[in-house]
């Protein structure tokens, strides 16, 4: 029986290595990115300064900080210290199927966090804050939407800005046209080349249009907030552990204070590509919920 | 796959309004009929013109058809779009140019219809050149020889034949319209596929929007086609062509 015994001992010594010493099991994309040894981040080419890629082509801005802050914590959890890191760049429009299919594991981009959305998705805590208003130029003399009456207002297809504007008691009866770009650029375009005469997005995407415009002086950001908007790091929906790791993240930046200094490296500095400071400084909803972290959707800001 | 479906989401109401989505798309359906009819006659009347002069013994009137093809059919939809769009207003008289930019009414409907309807007329142009030149050369000989002139001849012989020969390539470019006209979301036309993005991102449904979509092309694709095909019936010359039962 000798024999026997010592090939039990050789069978409990092969289990224990196989095992992961002292981890709890893997649940969700935990699990996912310890077995295939890589993390895909989401990310966008132009969501000036969350999310966009500089003259080199590599992924920058302020979510890009925090989602590597991120990454390394998932390193810690699944003892990959190796582990690599993909980057898959996406759309509004796809950004969402993406996380769901499983293509994309941490979206790091400009996503607002809405009820909708919390559907097919789960979000981080809020790490940005944007207030729908509009751009106009400054000689229009436009200072608030009681003016816009007979008017052409622009916004980009596939957001929903304009039904905002529709929504706001300050639009009530008051008729103005409307005007589509099929994308930000575009829609600033239709304001500068006088199709409309504001454009209306959220702000922090205005400043970037602005400042890096031929002039950046003629314009101006002006008129009532139509909307607030929580801006979020997006994963996939219940996924409890990978959720919690993420969130501990982020709020520990918050609370060591180093939200506040990569908000002030990408939002009050200069920046790449241009070396033009977006002069954003952080709103006081920001500042709160630096302080209270929370994942509440966008309705939890509006509600009349 | 984590996908959340609500096949009932045609039937809420958008966001922040009293709407529901199915008005949406229907709309949207409206301005892609209503762009996709008007380009078509616009195509039709130019495409059959230029062709026909292209075989001519009018030397530079004929030159002038070839270069008109080969501008349109040279130059992405997109492109043309954004040209008529962005560019050729600014080249205008700045009171025109900014009365074309501001007050003009409908102004993306037309803008799209005239982009969309010339750049259509080339590709029938160059169709309706091609069957005016697959009729054997006797016919324009036979009927220039029983005194007709140049205009009868056409409008009498070679014409009539033409376009015969050529309604099957005319069918797949009618569908052709319906599923270009999606490209004139990008200057803002609120047509179907505009109203899909909107859907798909105040919905967040996605994959219940665009099969709403994809149905609604069809649709449309395959009326046109049901359509030109009844034409094609009535107007067959028996024996000539094809035997159709």
């Amino acid at each position: 029986m000798k024999h026997g015994s010592r090939l039990w001992l050789l069978m409990f010594a092969g289990w224990l290595a196989a095992t992961p010493a002292f981890a709890a099991e893997l649940t969700g994309t935990l699990k996912k990115v310890k077995e295939s040894g890589t993390i895909t981040m989401g990310i966008r080419e132009s969501s000036y300064p969350l999310s966009y890629l500089d003259d080199k082509q590599q992924p920058i801005g302020y979510h890009i900080d925090i989602c590597n802050k991120i990454v390394e914590a998932v390193k810690k959890e699944v003892q990959l210290p190796n582990l690599k890191v993909q980057h898959q760049p996406v759309t509004s429009q796809n950004r969402i199927p993406l996380v769901t299919n499983g293509t994309v594991d941490l979206e790091c981009g400009s996503t607002t966090n809405n009820e909708a959305r919390q559907k097919q998705v789960a979000f981080v805590v809020t790490t940005f804050v944007t207030n729908v208003r509009m751009a106009v130029k400054k000689k229009s003399g436009i200072t608030s939407l009681a003016q816009l009456g007979g008017k052409s207002v622009a916004t980009t297809s596939g957001t929903t800005s304009v039904q905002l504007m529709r929504a706001h008691e300050k639009a009530k009866g008051i008729d103005f046209k409307e005007a589509y770009g099929k994308d930000h650029a575009d829609s600033f375009l239709l304001m500068e080349t006088d199709r409309a005469v504001a454009f209306v997005m959220d702000d922090n995407l205005l400043a970037g249009l602005i400042a890096t415009s031929k002039t950046p002086q003629d314009f101006a950001i002006v008129g009532e907030v139509l909307n607030v908007e929580p801006i979020a790091i997006m994963i996939r929906r219940d996924d409890p552990a990978f959720k919690k790791l993420a969130d501990d993240t982020v709020k520990g930046l918050m609370k060591s204070g180093e939200v506040d200094k990569l908000y002030a490296k990408w939002f009050t500095s200069p920046i790449p590509p241009k070396n033009v400071s977006m002069n954003f400084p952080m709103s006081e909803k920001l500042k709160e919920l630096i302080k209270n972290p929370s994942d509440t959707p966008a309705e939890a800001y509006n509600k009349k | 796959m984590g996908y959340h479906w609500h096949w009932g989401i045609y039937f809420d109401k958008i966001k922040g309004g009293e709407e529901t989505y199915l008005s949406w798309l229907i709309t949207g359906f409206g301005w892609t009929v209503a762009v996709s009819l008007c380009s078509w006659i616009i195509a039709l009347v130019l495409g059959g013109l230029i062709g026909t002069v292209r075989t001519t013994p009018l030397r530079w009137a004929a030159r002038l058809a070839n270069a008109w093809v080969e501008l349109f059919r040279n130059i992405p939809l997109l492109v043309q779009f954004f040209l008529w769009f962005f560019v050729v207003p600014e080249l205008l008289p700045e009171k025109l140019s900014l009365w074309v930019k501001q007050e003009m009414p409908a102004k993306e409907f037309v803008t799209a219809t005239v982009c969309l309807g010339l750049f259509t007329s080339a590709r029938i142009a160059e169709q309706v050149r091609a069957g005016i030149l697959s009729l054997p050369r006797g016919q324009r000989l036979a009927g220039l020889a029983m005194g007709l002139t140049l205009p009868q001849t056409y409008r009498h012989v070679l014409l009539p034949m033409a376009c015969r020969i050529i309604l099957p390539p005319l069918t797949s470019e009618f569908m052709n319209v319906f599923k270009n006209s999606s490209v004139a979301f990008a200057i803002g036309v609120l047509e179907l596929t505009f109203q899909a993005r909107q859907m798909q991102e105040d919905s967040e449904q996605g994959i219940e929007t665009y099969l709403a979509v994809t149905v609604l092309y069809f649709i449309c694709a395959f009326a046109a086609n049901r359509v030109m095909s009844w034409i094609e019936k009535r107007t067959r010359v028996p024996g000539y062509i094809t035997t159709a039962k």
